[in-house]
Formats: C-alpha cells, structure tokens, sequence
C-alpha cells in the first residue's frame, strides 16, 4: 500500500465526495417530488390514473440504469429537435443529464414504494376517516400518506442507499464524482488497489451513515410498530 | 433494420446472457456457502460472512468491478513473476466482470438464503430427525423444499438487479450488449436508436424472467395456503 499517493489524492477524493452527494442530494429530493403524486396516482382505483403510472415504473425498473443514463446524454444529441432547443446547454452536460437520469429512476422505484405502502394501510382507518365526513383530500393528506411515509421507510432507505451506489454511473460519462476521483488516480499513478480501496472505504463511510439516519428516521417515526422489546413470547404459527 | 447491427447487438445480448447466468451459478454458490456460515456455530466463520455481505453491499458494484479487473491485473502478476513467469497476464474483462458479479450477488444471495433457512420451523427438522432421517435426508427431503419456496421471491429480485448490473462490464472492456449498442451508435451516429434497443432487449430479458420465476414459485408453493 502506497499510503503517501493516497494522502496526496486526497483533496481529489474529498471533491468526488462532495460531487456524489451532491448527485444524490439532488436527485433524491427532485425523485421524491415526482414520486409523491406518482405514487398516489399509482395506488388509486381509477385504472386512466394507475396504468400510465405503471408503464414508467415496470420500464424504469426493467432497464439497467446505464442504459437510461446513455439514452439521455448520448442519445438525445441525435434529434435536431432538442439540439436547437432552450434546454439544449443544460443537456449537453454530463452532470446535469446525470441528476435527470438518477431522478426519474429513484422516482420510479420511490413511487413504487409509496404505492406499495399506501394499499398497506389497514382499511379500517379509511372507514373511521369516512365515518367522521373527512373528504377525500383530507383522508389522502391526513390518514393515508403519513402512516405510508412511515411505512414506507425500510424499503425507501434500501432506495437510498441503491442509489448511493447508482450515482457512480456518473463517472462512466465523465462527471468526476468519488468514482471518477478513484479512475483519474488509476490512470495517473497506476495505483489501483490504492485508487478504488479508498473509494471503496468513502462509499462504506456513506452507507453507514445512511444506514444510521434512517435507523434514528425508523426509531422516530416508526416507533410504534417495532416489537415490543418486553413482549410475551407467542408460540409463532407453524407454516403448513 | 437497425442498419444492419441486429446480428452485432444479439451477439452481444448472447454475451450479456452469458455473463449473467454465469455470474448467478457463482452467486448461488457463495450464497449458499454464506447463508451457512451466517448460520455456523463459529463465531469467526460468522464473522467473515457479516464482513463479507456488510463490505460487499456497502460498496458500489462498479467500484469493485475495476478493483478487480485493474487490482487483479496486478495481483496476478505479481503472483506470476513470484512463480519466475516472465512474460505479462492479462486478465480477460470476462472472467473480471463474472467474477465480480457473482462475488457481489454472493452476498445479497447469502441474506436471501439466510432468510429463507431461517423461516423454517426448527420442529421441523427435530421431527425429521426423531423419525430417524439422517441429517443429509432431512436437508433433502425437509430443508431444501422449504427453504427453495421461501427465497424465490427474493431471488427474483437479485437475479433482475444482477440482470441490470451486467450492463456495467462494458466499461471494463467487454463486448457485451451495451458495448455492440456504442460501436453501431458510433458508427451510425444513431445513439439513441440504438440505446433504445439495447433497453427493449433488457426490458425483454427482465419481463421473461419475472413470468418464468413467477411460474415457478407457483409450481413450488403448491399445497401452501394463504392468509390473504
């Protein structure tokens, strides 16, 4: 181990650290955003709302997320159509088609997620919110999405960190994110165990850190269906 | 149609297929060796599979890719020039991407056939024991049954995400789909026409897989009943 050619790439490293959170930051937040309505949208009864929904999820979700990366920063540049268009300086960069590629993903996975979440939700707290003459607005906003952002934790937090490891895709078109620090010492110095063991040990540094805040999310907002630590031993069923 | 490159692009689908049951017999292998050690009564041997799946998960599966394939080229030559070999090894993208695939989805599979071991009721195999099974024939008759029912559905899940992940070892080299679908993009400068098709035969890939899988878990859940 040449432990002075990881010190001085260091600073190169902190920089990749910096620009993958910012990958993911970015597109978690935008994700959710889309994810939220698309969710609730996908859970609904009305099949105009639920299909279109569905076609997005099932093809984001059965394509590698290479592919959508391509598509979008290679693939777009074939159509004269969108090389003349106002948004033309924004999609011709790799960090910008980057984040577009990471949010529509997590956003059809996080939809999935919330729907799954939502059909979860016992029916008799829908019966006892329509009993009390709530609206249906009101019974979306005040019974269903909050205990399914809740439950829906576990699954959103093995999205996050999914996509953690996602964001690395960036590197592949150029953008210098923590995996492209790592490449760009590889390539200069010939160091690989080096250049990707001090990757690997950021990305660990993250998960964990993850893992961390969504255990405290967990704690604080799904407290109340963990198992009781002090709670009688049941016989469990034996499966038939 | 495509100009051409349909036989380029399935030649390289066969590779892509190629790469990703390979990795999966692999995966299965490390899998099961360890769901067993997560399992075992030495607590090193736990300790390695909780090192093993905890790093394995926590890592970026391209990151650990070029450790490999660039690592390894190293590794194995150091390895060859201590054995007095003269010349240079080349390590082939193949074996690089097949083996971190599968040493990658060794881990996620070692959760799912610990889940699935687990979930079996211990009575069941004290019963098959009392009945005078040798433990072999308890594993064959009662264990494995069970344990094949309990973890398809999360082996669908690893096998569709291996599936996607394959589309990563074209960045170290292979000919795979993904590279066919570059080089015709390349060379028609039609890169979304191309891309496009590469996705429609992934999305073909992960839809055959999940009907198969999904017929198969019907077949094995036979005589079970369910709550809901």
């Amino acid at each position: 181990m040449n432990f002075d050619a990881i010190i001085e790439a260091l600073p190169s490293y902190i920089g990749g650290v910096g620009v993958t959170l910012q990958l993911l930051v970015a597109a978690l937040l935008l994700g959710l955003v889309i994810a939220l309505p698309m969710g609730v949208a996908r859970a609904s009864d009305n099949p105009w709302l639920s299909k279109p929904v569905w076609v997005f999820t099932y093809v984001i979700r059965g394509t590698p997320m290479l592919v959508q990366l391509f598509l979008i920063y290679y693939g777009l540049a074939q159509f004269e159509l969108v090389r003349e268009s106002a948004l033309w300086p924004l999609l011709s960069q790799a960090w910008f088609c980057a984040v577009l590629t990471f949010t529509l993903n997590t956003a059809g996975y996080t939809a999935e997620i919330i729907a799954g979440a939502m059909r979860a939700t016992p029916y008799g707290e829908i019966e006892a919110a329509n009993s009390l003459g709530m609206p249906r607005w009101k019974v979306l906003t005040r019974i269903l999405l909050p205990s399914a952002m809740r439950r829906a934790l576990p699954a959103y937090s093995n999205e996050v960190i999914f996509m953690l490891h996602g964001t690395s895709l960036a590197s592949v078109v150029t953008v210098i994110d923590l995996t492209g620090a790592a490449r760009e010492m590889n390539s200069r110095s010939y160091l690989p165990f080096e250049a990707f063991l001090t990757a690997a040990v950021f990305y660990l540094a993250m998960t964990f850190s993850l893992v961390a805040m969504f255990h405290f999310a967990e704690k604080r907002w799904l407290g109340h269906l963990a198992p009781r630590k002090s709670a009688p031993l049941i016989a469990t069923s034996v499966p038939i | 149609m495509l100009h051409g490159f349909l036989p380029a692009l399935l030649e390289g689908t066969l590779t892509t297929l190629s790469v990703a049951l390979a990795s999966l017999a692999i995966a299965v292998v490390l899998g099961l060796v360890g769901a067993a050690a997560k399992l075992s009564r030495i607590p090193f041997v736990r300790g390695v599979a909780m090192a093993y799946t905890t790093i394995v998960r926590g890592v970026p599966d391209l990151v650990l890719m070029l450790l490999i394939f660039f690592g390894g080229q190293i590794a194995v030559n150091a390895l060859a020039a201590k054995f007095g070999f003269e010349g240079y090894v080349d390590i082939d993208p193949y074996v690089a991407g097949v083996a971190t695939i599968g040493f990658i989805f060794g881990a996620y599979l070692t959760e799912t056939f610990r889940g699935a071991l687990i979930a079996i009721h211990a009575g069941q195999r004290e019963a098959g024991l009392a009945f005078g099974m040798s433990r072999a024939q308890v594993f064959r008759r009662i264990t494995l049954p069970q344990m094949i029912r309990f973890a398809i559905p999360g082996f669908t899940n690893n096998w569709l995400v291996l599936v996607k992940s394959t589309a990563i070892v074209s960045v170290i080299g292979l000919t795979d789909m993904m590279h066919s679908a570059g080089m015709a993009a390349g060379a028609t400068r039609e890169p979304f026409t191309f891309y496009l098709a590469a996705g429609v035969i992934y999305l073909a890939i992960t839809s055959l897989s999940m009907l198969g899988l999904g017929a198969l878990e019907r077949s094995v859940s036979v005589g079970l009943r369910r709550a809901a």
